[in-house]
């Protein structure tokens, strides 16, 4: 039941990555892509109907969360305490740049929500990175399950980390760069002409440096948990994984240059996808790892709800899930193809 | 300051404000499918565009509601860690089963409803509205459902590590207390919608702006409301107060401001409680009504707060009976006004009567404030429990995380919320302002095309 809850919610949190993560990555690119209020409006557009739902995973996944690890929950999320709450403010900020920005035709309140899209996407991409790269690193668990983190120390990875140093800035820094760039390949499927144009040069031009930052980030992982790979010597076929991830690197830059938008952006969402799934393999059992070996680990095992609790949570999240993807089904299919700006489309 | 009231404060004011906005949206979700069902079955283009002109009011209190929410699914573990260790199998349930089964749902079929209308047809519109009232109605189940069980426990037992987990899905779901506190909840939700409604209806026809649009809203809010108010006193306060006055005996006696039991209890109708002396100052009672509205008799004995030891008392007493009599108080003035305004327009003088179309105007504030009071009711009445009778406020809060980090993310909210408030108020201002975008509009302004630069 632990495995099955565990992947549950690694899957759900994966899909939060993968579909928020285009969202994000418009947000990112916003200011550096547009030229004119046509460009900034198909941009908003193109994520208009469908990055609420896509935010929906991270609650529907944090729910989830709670109800099949409480003490995992009740840890992390108190531990975390402060990082959490900025996090917090930025969605409350994102979705009220996106939902509020085209209720005023003003420069002035358009530039004002412009901005503050831009800056939230921006930061909230560098801290979910971050996020994960805390879980890797461990945390000064105590023997009461508890810890608490400010946001910063000294900077160094060491049994008194704050949550920002070196090793999970890398972790933001990835995280950036991939929803960037995951963020630009939407775009070049979604638009068309001059806006897709600088989309498709974006990646051909950055891609270098998310290789570069991919590679630094596993060898530093490495570096800073010396058992991130018991599970692969384990169980040697989830090497596939990190192949997954160089392979869907390389194609992201092949398809990108033949203008295969969809291919490009679909490699995008396997790169993700295997770095989110590579990190949970090496993770499990553990859910969170204390920093110090002391053996205070959060792990599946002692983290777990109940087993009525988690019988019966398996039947409805099936039904829950069937219904979740017929939506998505749904609007994707009802918004395809490439947004503009008359009617029919997504506007105010 | 002390680390349990900054996590009470920070939980209740994030929480208090939130609600502002849901109660309209689930009110306002109901009355537009109201409006879109007339339209359709009565051919009627009028209850379109009303339904139109709510939609925008929609689309951005939703927004808000939306917002705001995300922070309270995460303040379980943020700032009451230990209530979400060991409760996290129980209510866990209800609040993953609210993302899975609500929250796709209506963040799938806002869009639709709201930018779908030219692609779809007019009875595929009409079901994604209905779609999202369903979806914020279930969502809207499930939070009651975690609050009833901390208020009315049932369906679970104990684990040999002290946490809790659900010994049936159905017990925890059709829990007594959810289904009254439900009824209630939603009525109360029913009335701020119906209230809005008639609010920018009554300033329309004041106005003589839009009259056309203004009636339907009028009269729809008015009829809505009438039934709404009448439910929310019976049966469904009815119930609850007698519900309460089984399981939370000291709760109903802190509201009632009875200190001693007697037996023909006196209503309070206002008056301060003194908890020094243990009495109400300047009281204005009716006596016999209490014993009579909780057994229905007159001579039956209700225990009073010196039956409780102290240290079971609701704290703060004071605020609890304040809520408690400004939401029962305002409920009988919503009730009075709303059978009032139904028989004008039974009459066919609503329209034209003045009068009575200037408390309809004011009055919208008000079911804010009631609703805001029945929620202080319930969770101060429940104190000093997180979860009934099992678990202490004090022993529920995160003590790992500092007071002055939580005065911190407090004074943050604050400051965040103000800033939405602002950015919510312009919105409608304009919003009602423009009035709905098409028919009898006399110097209105034409919905701005995309500019293009």
């Amino acid at each position: 039941m632990g495995f099955i809850w565990f992947w549950i919610v690694a899957v759900m949190l994966t899909a939060y990555v993968v579909l928020d993560g285009f969202d994000l990555g418009v947000g990112i690119l916003h200011p550096l892509l547009s030229r004119t209020e046509h460009d900034r409006q198909i941009m908003f557009r193109s994520i208009g109907p469908v990055w609420d739902g896509n935010e929906v995973w991270l609650l529907a996944g944090g729910g989830t969360l709670y109800f099949a690890f409480p003490a995992l929950y009740a840890s992390a999320f108190s531990g975390f305490y402060l990082a959490l709450m900025i996090v917090l403010w930025l969605i409350i900020l994102r979705g009220a740049s996106i939902e509020l920005r085209m209720h005023i035709d003003d420069r002035l309140w358009r530039s004002f929500f412009d901005s503050l899209f831009f800056l939230s996407s921006l930061l909230l991409a560098v801290f979910f990175g971050a996020a994960l790269a805390n879980v890797i690193r461990g945390v000064p668990l105590r023997a009461d399950g508890y810890f608490f983190l400010p946001l910063w120390s000294n900077w160094r990875v060491g049994p008194e980390p704050g949550i920002l140093d070196w090793y999970t800035v890398i972790g933001g820094m990835v995280a950036l760069v991939a929803l960037a760039i995951h963020g630009a390949l939407y775009l070049a499927v979604k638009t068309e002409g001059e806006l897709q144009a600088r989309a498709r040069a974006f990646v051909r031009r950055i891609w270098v440096v998310l290789i570069a930052i991919t590679v630094v980030s596993l060898i530093a992982t490495i570096a800073v948990r010396s058992d991130t790979l018991t599970n692969y010597y384990s169980y040697p076929v989830a090497f596939v994984i990190p192949a997954a991830v160089l392979a869907s690197l390389g194609g992201m830059f092949y398809f990108c240059r033949r203008d295969a938008d969809r291919k490009a952006f679909t490699s995008s969402c396997v790169y993700l996808v295997s770095m989110m799934v590579g990190a949970a393999v090496s993770q499990y059992p553990r859910l969170l790892s204390s920093s110090s070996y002391l053996g205070h680990d959060l792990t599946v095992q002692n983290s777990i709800s109940g087993p009525y609790t988690l019988r019966v949570g398996l039947v409805w999240w099936t039904v829950g899930m069937v219904l979740a993807i017929i939506y998505f089904a749904v609007i994707y299919r009802m918004f395809r193809g490439k947004v503009t700006l008359d009617g029919g489309g997504y506007g105010h | 300051m002390d680390a349990l009231i900054l996590h009470r404060l920070h939980f209740a004011f994030t929480v208090t404000y939130h609600y502002l906005f849901p109660q309209l949206t689930m009110g306002l979700a109901l009355l537009i499918v109201v409006l879109k069902t007339v339209a359709l079955v009565r051919h009627n283009e009028r209850y379109n565009e009303a339904a139109r002109f709510w939609a925008k009011i929609f689309a951005i209190n939703f927004l808000i509601g939306v917002v705001t929410g995300i922070p309270m699914e995460f303040q379980f573990g943020t700032n009451w860690a230990q209530f979400a260790r060991i409760t996290g199998g129980v209510i866990g349930q209800p609040l993953a089963m609210e993302g899975v089964f609500s929250f796709f749902l209506e963040s799938a079929f806002l869009g639709l409803f709201l930018f779908g209308e030219k692609r779809l047809s007019p009875w595929a519109h009409w079901g994604s509205a209905l779609l999202v009232f369903v979806g914020s109605w279930i969502s809207g189940f499930f939070i009651i459902v975690t609050n009833a069980w901390m208020q009315h426990p049932v369906a679970y037992s104990v684990l040999p590590n002290g946490s809790f987990e659900i010994t049936s899905f159905w017990g925890l779901l059709m829990n007594p207390w959810a289904l009254i506190q439900y009824s209630h909840n939603m009525s109360g939700a029913v009335i701020t919608g119906a209230f809005v409604m008639c609010s920018v209806g009554a300033f329309y026809l004041l106005e003589n702006r839009f009259t056309e649009h203004a009636r339907i809203s009028v009269r729809v809010g008015v009829i809505a409301g009438a039934i709404a108010c009448v439910i929310q006193i019976f049966p469904t306060g009815d119930m609850h107060g007698r519900y309460l006055a089984k399981h939370q005996p000291a709760s109903i006696a802190a509201m009632e401001g009875l200190f001693s039991s007697q037996a023909g209890a006196p209503m309070v109708l206002m008056g301060q409680p003194d908890e020094a002396t243990q009495s109400i100052d300047n009281p204005i009672v009716i006596n016999d009504l209490l014993s009579f509205l909780i057994y229905g008799t007159t001579r039956a004995e209700v225990r009073g707060l010196d039956q409780f030891p102290r240290d079971q008392w609701p704290s703060p007493l004071p605020l609890l009976f304040y809520a408690y009599h400004i939401m029962a108080g305002l409920g009988t003035y919503f009730a009075a006004l709303m059978l009032l305004e139904v028989f004008l327009l039974w009459r066919g003088k609503l329209f034209e009567t003045r009068w009575a179309l200037w408390p309809l105007l004011l009055s919208f504030p008000l079911p804010y404030i009631a609703n805001t009071a029945g929620w202080m009711t319930a969770e101060i009445g429940r104190q000093p429990w997180l979860v009934y009778g099992l678990i202490r406020t004090s022993d529920g809060y995160s003590k790992n995380v500092s007071p002055g980090n939580t005065l911190f993310t407090l004074l943050g909210f604050m400051g965040m919320y103000t800033v939405l408030s602002i950015l919510f108020v312009i919105l409608v201002y304009r919003t009602v302002g423009e009035g709905p975008s098409t028919g009898d509009r006399p110097h209105g302004t034409k919905v701005t095309p995309l500019t293009v630069a």
